[in-house]
């Protein structure tokens, strides 16, 4: 049984940009690409567990702020090292100008 | 904060495995994240003028170094070459490791494995052991770059003020990685994964660096060791002088930025063979910031901060009598002042573990 959860409005993020959510003991990173498509992968990086929510998106990759490992949010896939592991993703749906993802 | 028997900096003793400051909350002043994106942004133009300046001037000194070799002048023209070679590729293999001064990263992976091998860097080892010094600067048994463990070696400090002595053993540590031998401590910061292409960057350097000795020996001169390869042990003194400043005598174990590194200003020739690292605070909380932002990202957070010091000579007079005095008393560390209305620094004991 798909667990659809508000995770912010569609306002809230920037084009370009991303938002920290945390759900429960679990914590996401939203995305709001430059061609306004919204994106959702685990909140922190895999590879030393810091939140991405700090960090630089590019295009359609975020940098985690602390040692500048990058995914492609779209697809999770680790991009530069230090990153190793891929980040987890997640199904969005924008509803009522609010950002829905799936749990 | 006691040093206590088992204080030890090696990367596989006892404080290896008791530090958590992997996933500490390390301390960073408040600034508007807005600000910070603005901060953070790359731009190929500022990038290419800087990087494509410094690469011009080596290429010109390079020439001038042919066109004066034979003569008295080779001397001071080889001091100038061998300052922007080896002192300003120390700056820049470290600026593109952290991937930040290009937005297109073929750029900046380019510039890196050029600069690497401008200092005789291992490209892959150093990103990983930089890796690991950002993740727990300065704390024991766990950052591979402490230059100054205590009590500090003053004979060896004032050798490595001309960098040969750690250039040597880097060339060393060459040749020991292209027969594919890794110590255990490069072992615990370097993934599996990474052994392969660590491996092959060593024996591309010492290929080229063979091909050179060739020429030198073909053309019965010294003049191509001279353009490559030599001024890395001959020209990297400045960066290493300016280097030093980064976190000698300061605070060790404590995860707050401002306690273990230092801010000074500097005049805009050395800023630009150091590449900004003079604003070495606004650098490590926060690494994404390019190096031609950190002169604002300073502005943006200095009164979060503890005073920059006002020069170079400033630091060195500050710093030279708390290390030699961490000889005798290695538990000495200068205490930087934070201004009326900083944040508080947190508070960490490091935990330790009985040697076994």
């Amino acid at each position: 049984m798909p667990n659809w959860v508000r995770a912010c409005g569609a306002n809230d993020v920037e084009a370009e940009d991303l938002v920290r959510f945390d759900h429960g003991d679990r914590t996401f990173a939203v995305y709001r690409s430059p061609d306004d498509e919204y994106f959702c992968t685990e909140g922190l990086c895999t590879h030393e567990q810091v939140h991405l929510a700090d960090g630089l998106v590019m295009d359609y990759e975020i940098e985690c702020p602390k040692h500048n490992a990058t995914f492609d949010y779209r697809t999770g896939e680790a991009k530069r090292a230090p990153a190793c592991v891929n980040l987890a993703t997640y199904p969005v749906k924008i509803e009522n100008g609010s950002v829905w993802i799936e749990i | 904060m006691p040093i206590d028997a088992c204080r030890d900096y090696s990367l596989t003793g006892p404080n290896a495995k008791a530090s958590g400051f992997g996933s500490a909350e390390w301390y960073a002043s408040p600034a508007p994240r807005k600000r910070i994106k603005e901060l953070m942004k790359r731009s190929d133009r500022l990038a290419l003028t800087n990087y494509g300046t410094w690469l011009g001037l080596v290429v010109a000194t390079g020439v001038l170094l042919v066109a004066v070799w034979g003569t008295a002048w080779a001397w001071p023209v080889a001091l100038v070459y061998g300052v922007f070679y080896g002192s300003g590729a120390d700056s820049r293999w470290h600026e593109t490791g952290h991937g930040t001064p290009f937005k297109t990263r073929w750029l900046n992976d380019a510039f890196y494995h050029l600069a690497s091998f401008m200092s005789l860097r291992n490209p892959h080892l150093w990103r990983w052991s930089h890796t690991r010094h950002h993740s727990e600067t300065v704390i024991v048994g766990r950052d591979p770059e402490i230059a100054f463990p205590r009590p500090p070696s003053i004979g060896n400090w004032v050798l490595n003020l001309l960098y040969i002595p750690a250039i040597t053993k880097e060339l060393g540590k060459m040749v020991r990685i292209a027969f594919g031998n890794l110590t255990e401590a490069e072992k615990s910061f370097l993934p599996e994964s990474e052994w392969p292409k660590t491996f092959a960057a060593s024996r591309a350097h010492l290929l080229v660096l063979a091909l050179v000795g060739l020429a030198a020996v073909t053309l019965q001169s010294w003049l191509p060791l001279f353009l490559i390869g030599l001024p890395t042990f001959y020209g990297s003194w400045l960066h290493h002088i300016l280097a030093t400043t980064q976190h000698a005598g300061l605070a060790e174990d404590v995860p707050d930025h401002r306690m273990n590194s230092r801010t000074f200003y500097l005049n805009p020739f050395f800023r630009f063979i150091y590449s900004n690292m003079n604003y070495h605070i606004e650098h490590h909380m926060y690494p994404m910031v390019p190096f031609y932002n950190l002169p604002a990202l300073h502005e943006e957070i200095k009164a979060d901060c503890p005073p920059a010091y006002a020069s170079l000579l400033a630091c060195y007079r500050e710093m030279v009598p708390a290390v030699m005095r961490q000889q005798a008393d290695p538990n000495h560390y200068i205490r930087r002042p934070l201004p009326a209305g900083a944040g508080a620094t947190p508070t960490y004991e490091r935990p330790v573990i009985a040697a076994e």
